[in-house]
């Protein structure tokens, strides 16, 4: 096994609200409420290898994109750190943080809102490039030929704005855009949620081509658990902010292990399965807000015992390269 | 099938842009029966949610029904105007959008807006509508309706929201609800409790349903029957077990054999290649011809509606005849074999 790339050390991000002037005003005098807090992301670990796809899943407000965006760069975290080739990411000043955090490159979700409407594509994707000293600005022409050819675009495209573009070829400039800083780690939120069917195996098969091609090392986002399925190594579960199940992902699907996670596979619509063949999970997600104590998902769980309302269960290992947060599997729930 | 509720035949509906006439939906034909789902299934810009808002006479200029028939129980719908539609509307069809926020008013209480809902076509006193109002609510499953009535959208999740749309929907008992994308925003697990949910209402209520959406899963574990769309046409029908088993159309085999989930990991997934045509500049005949692997010589005039019997239809020169489904040309593209 080779060294982490990426080493997600407890990692926690809360929200806190900025109370209204009312508010403070009244906390003045002591009449405030308490602040709310979000605890988007609490205590995450993983590590990533050079060269692993994980695919990390969950439900909306699970945490899922504060974490990718913790990990490019965007958030800090609140407690923990970021280790990329073992050496601190967040905590570094200067220069030096400017260099690391181009090594992240994050592809979003809508790629009508990714792209600047009013940018050439060509300008959109060597930018980055030339502000960085990766390219030289007379090479930028050809470095820009270069990365839309190898996401499947017509070089002489890059004249154009982006509204002359369809979803799915949007989201090749934003993988370019990404590409084109020779990032050692790509994070992409939902790459294809928002493309038609037919659309979407396109941008997946481009994406495992260009995984095959330049080793890419990637932190992939969806709810979608059939896309995960595909293009990941090893999936992470995650739900109110916290992993519950992180596991290769062969083996996740065969035998899933914590019961929110058998749960989600079950309550899936899946084609050909047929009519009337899923089960819905009860209940609704929590509010982030307010969380259930201990285990998160107990209140629709339905193996849930008291020690699941006391205390939460660590993510504990259950076999080689699998981990699960149930007290199922550590002594019961008694 | 029983008499069918809902009968669509032939409907036209275009909007005149300065690029020309746009066909949106050119020459729609379908059917629910009562209690039955059909599944609506097309890509962006296919028409599938133009055909549902024509449905209801909701097009608006610079969009026009321009052809067709919509009947209801025998009465086309497509002939009424101002008042007369709006008697119809949400007593007789009612409409479930995508983003329930459509539906509901921000600044209202749920009780309030379906009180008012129960008495824009029933003369009901406010008590009556109020316990409509709840039952409804209790209908669609959820807990505690009298809360709820008491409750504004924005205390609601997504997925309550939904329900509360839906409610709104079942009012009046109408005989077809239109849902546009309605589990689209939602989560999967809240997604999962709905879809339950709608089919037990079908089969309880006698209601119908078209179930507007992109989603082949869900089709495939919600409705009865489906009907797919491609750039304002219909190109298949079927019963929806059938047409997922065995596609006869090779766009809904395209469609179909790009689900990832069906799929070994990491091998490259089947594609559909090329992109949705524009509708102001579709290729003459089949608009599908372009990306297909089947396409031949005949595909540059307008491909006929093949009957295959048991409502199976497709619109295509070369249909898939088999449960074998091989590629014609040496292409990339190979599409799952059908079992």
């Amino acid at each position: 096994m080779s060294a982490a790339l990426l080493d997600i050390d407890h990692v926690s991000k809360r929200f806190v609200k900025r109370p209204s002037l009312g508010e403070r005003i009244a906390g003045l005098i002591g009449a405030g409420r308490n602040t709310e807090i979000v605890r988007a992301v609490s205590d995450v670990s993983l590590k990533i290898r050079k060269g692993e796809v994980i695919g990390l899943v969950g439900e909306s407000g699970c945490g899922k994109s504060t974490l990718g965006r913790i990990v490019a760069g965007i958030y800090a975290p609140s407690d923990g750190k970021i280790l990329f080739d073992d050496k601190p990411v967040a905590r570094e000043q200067g220069r030096h943080t400017q260099k690391l955090t181009t090594r992240v490159q994050m592809v979003h979700q809508d790629p009508f809102a990714s792209l600047d409407p009013r940018m050439r594509i060509g300008d959109t994707v060597a930018e980055g490039p030339i502000t960085h000293r990766i390219v030289k600005s007379r090479d930028a022409d050809s470095y820009v030929a270069d990365m839309l050819g190898r996401v499947g675009l017509d070089p002489s495209y890059r004249r154009r704005f982006p509204h002359q573009f369809s979803g799915g070829q949007r989201q090749r400039i934003a993988i370019a855009r990404a590409l084109a800083m020779k990032p050692d780690l790509l994070v992409l939120d939902e790459p294809v949620a928002s493309l038609d069917v037919s659309i979407q195996a396109q941008v997946l098969n481009l994406f495992m081509d260009l995984r095959q091609d330049l080793d890419l090392t990637a932190i992939f986002i969806s709810h979608d658990l059939g896309v995960v399925r595909h293009v990941s190594d090893r999936v992470a579960i995650m739900y109110l902010g916290r992993i519950v199940e992180l596991a290769p992902t062969a083996e996740l699907y065969a035998a899933p292990n914590h019961p929110y996670t058998r749960a989600l596979f079950e309550s899936v619509p899946r084609v050909g399965v047929g009519r009337k063949n899923f089960r819905p999970i009860a209940g609704e997600i929590p509010s982030p807000l307010h969380p259930p104590s201990g285990c998160h998902f107990h209140p629709r769980c339905p193996f849930a015992g008291p020690r699941c309302k006391r205390e939460a269960p660590p993510l504990a290992a259950i076999g080689p390269g699998r981990f699960s947060a149930c007290h199922l599997n550590t002594g019961g729930t008694e | 099938m029983s008499e069918p509720v809902l009968r669509v035949k032939d409907l036209r509906t275009q909007f005149h842009t300065r690029a020309g006439i746009l066909k949106a939906v050119d020459g729609v034909s379908f059917e629910v029966g009562r209690g039955r789902i059909l599944g609506l299934v097309g890509e962006s810009g296919s028409g599938k949610s133009v055909t549902g808002y024509s449905i209801l006479g909701l097009i608006e200029a610079p969009g026009e029904v321009a052809g067709g028939q919509v009947l209801l129980n025998g009465q086309d719908l497509t002939k009424l105007k101002g008042e007369a539609i709006r008697r119809v509307r949400g007593a007789q069809v009612a409409m479930v959008f995508q983003d329930p926020m459509m539906t509901l008013n921000p600044v209202l209480k749920i009780g309030t807006q379906m009180i008012a809902a129960v008495r824009a076509h029933d003369r009901v006193s406010r008590k009556v509508a109020w316990t409509r109002a709840r039952d409804a609510l209790a209908k669609v499953g959820i807990p505690s309706p009298e809360e709820r009535l008491d409750a504004y959208p924005h205390q609601l999740s997504g997925g309550m929201r939904q329900r509360v749309a839906i409610a709104i929907a079942l009012l009046h008992n109408p005989a077809v609800i239109i849902a546009d994308e309605p589990t689209t925003a939602l989560d999967v697990s809240i997604q999962g409790q709905i879809l339950a949910e709608v089919r037990r209402l079908a089969d309880e209520t006698g209601t119908a349903f078209v179930w507007v959406t992109h989603d082949l899963a869900v089709v495939s574990s919600l409705a009865d029957d489906i009907c797919v769309m491609y750039a304002g046409r219909v190109v298949e029908t079927g019963a929806a077990a059938d047409v997922i088993a065995a596609p006869r159309h090779p766009y809904t085999a395209g469609l179909l054999a790009s689900v990832p989930a069906e799929h070994e990991p990491g091998t490259r997934l089947p594609q559909v290649p090329g992109s949705t045509p524009s509708l102001a500049n579709l290729p003459p005949g089949c608009a599908f011809a372009p990306r297909c692997f089947r396409a031949g010589p005949a595909c540059t005039t307008t491909p006929p509606v093949q009957d295959f019997g048991d409502g199976r239809t497709a619109l295509c020169h070369y249909p898939i005849e088999t449960d074998k489904c091989q590629p014609l040309s040496s292409t990339s593209t190979t599409y799952r074999s059908a079992s």
